[in-house]
C-alpha cells in the first residue's frame, strides 16, 4: 500500500466536500495507546470520563483492526484473533458509520492513529486524514522541543488543525 | 463477480446462529467464526458508548481496504451482517429481506 503518493512535503489540502461545521471530535494516539491529542468541537453527550473514553476508543480500534484482518476475504493466511498486528500488516478498516456518527481512521507506518468523528453523511476522509498527518509532521514532529509519546501542546498545530477541520466539514 | 463473501446472523446475546461462506479465500473454521461473531457483537455495543450524540444504534457499515461489512440490527436485537466487496450497492435492503425470510421460515417454525 503506497502511503504517500506525492513528493511534496505538504500537499495542498483536499477540496472541501461540504460547508458547515459537522466534525464532532478528533483523537490522535501513538502506537502504545497514549492519547497525544483529543479535540472536541461538538459533543453533546459524554458517557465516560476522558481517561476511560480514550482507553475505550483505543481498545475499540485495536479490536476492530484485529477483526478486519481476520475477516479479510481476499487473504488466505490470517493470524489468530487477538494477536497484535503491526501497522500495515493485514487488511485494516478506514471508516465505520453508525446512524449518529461516522468515524474515519488512519494508521501510519509509525503507529500513529488519527481518528476523526463526524456527521454520518460525511464522505471519504482518507485524503483529509493524510493532510492532518502532514500537519502533525510539520508542526509537532519537526518541533525540537517536542518529546515523542507526550501529549501535543503546540498552539500552531492546534490552530492549523482547527482551521482545516472546520473547512472540510 | 461474487459481490457477497459471507453472511452471519447473531442472536441478541452475541452467539452465532447462522454463518454462510460464499467464496472467501481461506475459509474460517467454526471456532473462528464464533469468535468473530462475538467480537463483532461487543464492538457494536462499544460503538454505541462512544457516540457524541444520543440515540446511537451501533455500527451499520464498516469500510476496510478489501471489503465492506454491512450490519442490520432488528428490534429484538438479532444482528444480520454481510461481508461484501467494497461499494456493493443495496446491501441494506438485502439485509432487511434476509430478516424477513428469517422471521418467516425460522421464527415461525414451531420446532425452532
Amino acid at each position: 500500500m503506497q502511503f504517500f503518493g506525492g513528493s511534496e512535503i505538504s500537499p495542498s489540502p483536499p477540496v472541501p466536500t461540504a460547508s458547515g461545521n459537522n466534525a464532532h471530535m478528533m483523537y490522535v494516539f501513538n502506537r502504545n495507546g497514549v492519547c497525544l491529542l483529543y479535540k472536541e468541537w461538538n459533543r453533546p453527550l459524554h458517557t465516560l470520563n476522558p481517561q476511560q473514553d480514550h482507553k475505550l476508543m483505543f481498545g475499540l480500534l485495536f479490536s476492530l483492526k484485529s477483526l478486519t484482518a481476520k475477516m479479510d476475504p481476499t487473504n488466505a493466511d490470517k493470524g489468530n484473533l487477538g494477536v497484535p498486528q503491526l501497522p500495515g500488516q493485514g487488511c485494516s478498516f478506514h471508516s465505520f458509520r453508525t446512524n449518529t456518527y461516522k468515524l474515519s481512521f488512519m494508521e501510519t507506518p509509525s503507529g500513529i492513529k488519527i481518528i476523526l468523528v463526524t456527521h454520518p453523511k460525511t464522505g471519504d476522509l482518507r485524503e483529509s486524514l493524510k493532510y492532518i498527518y502532514g500537519l502533525y509532521v510539520e508542526y509537532v514532529v519537526k518541533n525540537p522541543i517536542y518529546s515523542p509519546g507526550s501529549p501535543i501542546k503546540s498552539e500552531l498545530f492546534n490552530t492549523a488543525l482547527d482551521q482545516y477541520v472546520r473547512s472540510i466539514s | 463477480m461474487a459481490a457477497i463473501y459471507s453472511l452471519y446472523i447473531i442472536n441478541k446475546s452475541g452467539g452465532l446462529i447462522f454463518y454462510k461462506d460464499c467464496g472467501t479465500k481461506g475459509r474460517m473454521d467454526t471456532n473462528d467464526s464464533l469468535r468473530v461473531a462475538s467480537l463483532w457483537h461487543s464492538m457494536h455495543a462499544i460503538s454505541q458508548q462512544l457516540s457524541p450524540v444520543n440515540g446511537c444504534s451501533g455500527i451499520e457499515l464498516l469500510q476496510a481496504d478489501t471489503f465492506d461489512l454491512h450490519c442490520f440490527q432488528s428490534l429484538p436485537g438479532t444482528k444480520f451482517f454481510v461481508v461484501c466487496e467494497p461499494g456493493t450497492p443495496h446491501m441494506k435492503s438485502l439485509l432487511r429481506y434476509i430478516y424477513e425470510l428469517y422471521t418467516d421460515y425460522v421464527l415461525k417454525n414451531p420446532f425452532y
